[in-house]
This record gives structure tokens, sequence and C-alpha cells, in this order.
């Protein structure tokens, strides 16, 4: 019982995660969590003033009620299964991130700069988190899925279009990492 | 149930972390690529097995893929928006509901920021390359 409190190792995440994707199978649905934010959209009554929207969100209810459940998975996460969640990062991740200003680097779960409630008060921070969201958002419906509907489902189903959006991901991720960054921070 | 098997997952292996993405992307850490690596691997034998002995779902449904459209710009470059997105916020559409739950405020901005981006999709579709 123990380990459960510890980080999970990738080689007990990795198989968990294919074993939600054939539940997910089995109950006749598909793992994708990007198509929630499409149905919000149509919640909020985007579907009056664009086609993309207008479909049966009732259909996809499902799909919000395993978002729902991601929500309660990160609150049981969070509170009752962990003792410490601070990460055990490479010391030459750290060692970058301090130079980036992020001091919270390998003693926090995320970047309390970015993350802390009280992060909210940074401007800058409010603009950066919105345009990650937005990109995100944005592409992951421009790309047709994010990384559970294209680098798990997509890429176990061999989907050529996958590992084309999989590149993608990549050459978009090193960009910000590597080029965009250093600007930024 | 299913959900909450995510969520816990996501945040227990730490696929939540903004710090991870950011180890990924510097290739500085074997744990992501673990992740994802495996998960792939075992997803290829779930559904190649499934197909071969078309195997009925739980309820005696047949199980249907459906191929992804074919296209290429549409994947490369909403990829590649998807992907400075991913690392910026550090959290795809699945942790960052986990990280509600797990009482990050802040996130909520992200959210608010990918549904205006799935929203501005949807007005910009039949203008942009697909």
């Amino acid at each position: 019982m123990k380990l459960i409190y510890e980080p999970w190792p990738w080689y007990i995440a990795g198989p968990m995660i294919a074993f939600i994707l054939f539940l997910l199978i089995m109950v006749g649905k598909s793992f994708g969590m990007s198509s929630n934010l499409r149905t919000l959209c149509t919640l909020c009554g985007a579907g009056k003033t664009t086609d993309f929207f207008k479909f049966d969100w009732k259909s996809q209810k499902w799909n919000l009620v395993v978002v729902l459940g991601a929500i309660i998975g990160g609150y049981i996460g969070a509170h009752f299964l962990s003792n410490d969640t601070a990460l055990a990062l490479n010391p030459e991740t750290i060692a970058d991130l301090k130079a980036f200003g992020f001091e919270s680097a390998g003693t926090a779960y995320l970047p309390t700069e970015m993350f802390a409630t009280s992060a909210l008060l940074s401007f800058k921070n409010i603009v950066l988190l919105s345009l990650g969201g937005l990109f995100v958002g944005f592409g992951a419906r421009y790309a047709g899925g994010c990384t559970s509907g294209h680098a798990i489902s997509g890429l176990s189903n061999l989907q050529l279009p996958s590992l084309i959006a999989v590149i993608g991901f990549f050459i978009g991720g090193l960009t910000m990492i590597h080029l965009i960054f250093p600007l930024i921070f | 149930m299913i959900g909450v098997l995510f969520g816990i997952t996501m945040f227990k292996s730490e696929a939540a972390s903004w710090f991870r993405i950011y180890e990924m992307f510097k290739f500085e850490a074997f744990h992501m690529y673990g992740i994802i690596g495996s998960a792939l691997v075992l997803g290829i034998l779930v559904i190649q097995t499934i197909k071969r002995f078309d195997i009925k779902s739980f309820y005696g449904e047949k199980i249907v893929f459906t191929p992804k459209a074919k296209s290429f710009p549409r994947y490369l470059i909403g990829g590649i928006i998807f992907g400075l997105g991913w690392a910026l916020a550090g959290a795809c559409p699945g942790p960052m509901f986990t990280l509600v739950g797990a009482g990050y405020v802040p996130i909520l901005v992200v959210i608010a920021g990918s549904i205006s981006g799935t929203f501005l999709y949807g007005r910009l579709k039949d203008k942009i390359p697909h």
C-alpha cells in the first residue's frame, strides 16, 4: 500500500492508461479528452452562432462524466494518495528552470510562480496561461485530437494522421521550450 | 469510474505536472516517454487483438474504429499549435481537469483559454487549410 503514496513509475502509469483505453473501447466509447472542450462550447451556447458547435451534446455526455471523474481523481490523488508531491526532476532541469526564475523547481508539483493562487496577481502570468490554453484548445481541434486522442488512441490504431499530429506536438513543444522560453522568462 | 481512474493516474504519474512536460521536451528524463511509450505498445496490442478476434464490447456490440480523415496540413499545423500551448501551459486537455480537482486555481485560466481556443477554431474552421 505504501507504494501508492509514492509517485507512480512509468511502467505502472503507462499500462494504466492502456487499461483505461481498453475499458473505454469495451464500453463502446473512445479515448479523447479534447472533444470535451467542444462540448463545453456548445453548452455555453456556441451552437447558436457557429455550425461547428451545432451537434447533439447529449451524445457526448459520457465524456463529460469522464472529465468529472478526472477532476475527482485529481482531488483523490492530491489529497488522499500523496504524502509529498514535490517532483524528483533531473538536476539539470532544475538548474535550467532556476536560471529562468522558477525557484520552485524540484520542490513542488507545479511551478508556484505560475500555479499558486497568488500567481493570479501577475498580469504577465495570466496572459501566458490564457495563451497556453488558447493554443491548446485551438490546436487540439484543428489537429482533431490531443495527447489522448492522437498519441494514445490514434497511434494505437496505427493512424498516420496521428503520427503527423504527434510530430507536430513535438515541433511546437520544442520550439516553445528551446526558442520562446528564453524570450519570455 | 473510468474518469476517476484516469484522474488519479494522471496526478500520481506526474503527467499532470508542468515540470514533467518541460523535462520531457528537454529530453532530460525517460519518465514521460516511458508512460506514453508503454501505453502505446499495450494500446496497439489491445486494438489489434480486438480487431483480429472481432471482440465484442461489454454490451455485445461490434466495436468500430473510425479512421482519422486523411490530410496533412491540419495535423501538422494544428499539432504545432497544440505543442506550443502544451509546453507553455504544461497541461493537455485531460490533466487540466485533474489539476482543478487537485486544487490549483490558476489552471481555470488555462481551461478558459482552451475553451476560447476551441471556440475560435469553430469560427475560423472554414477559412483555414485542412
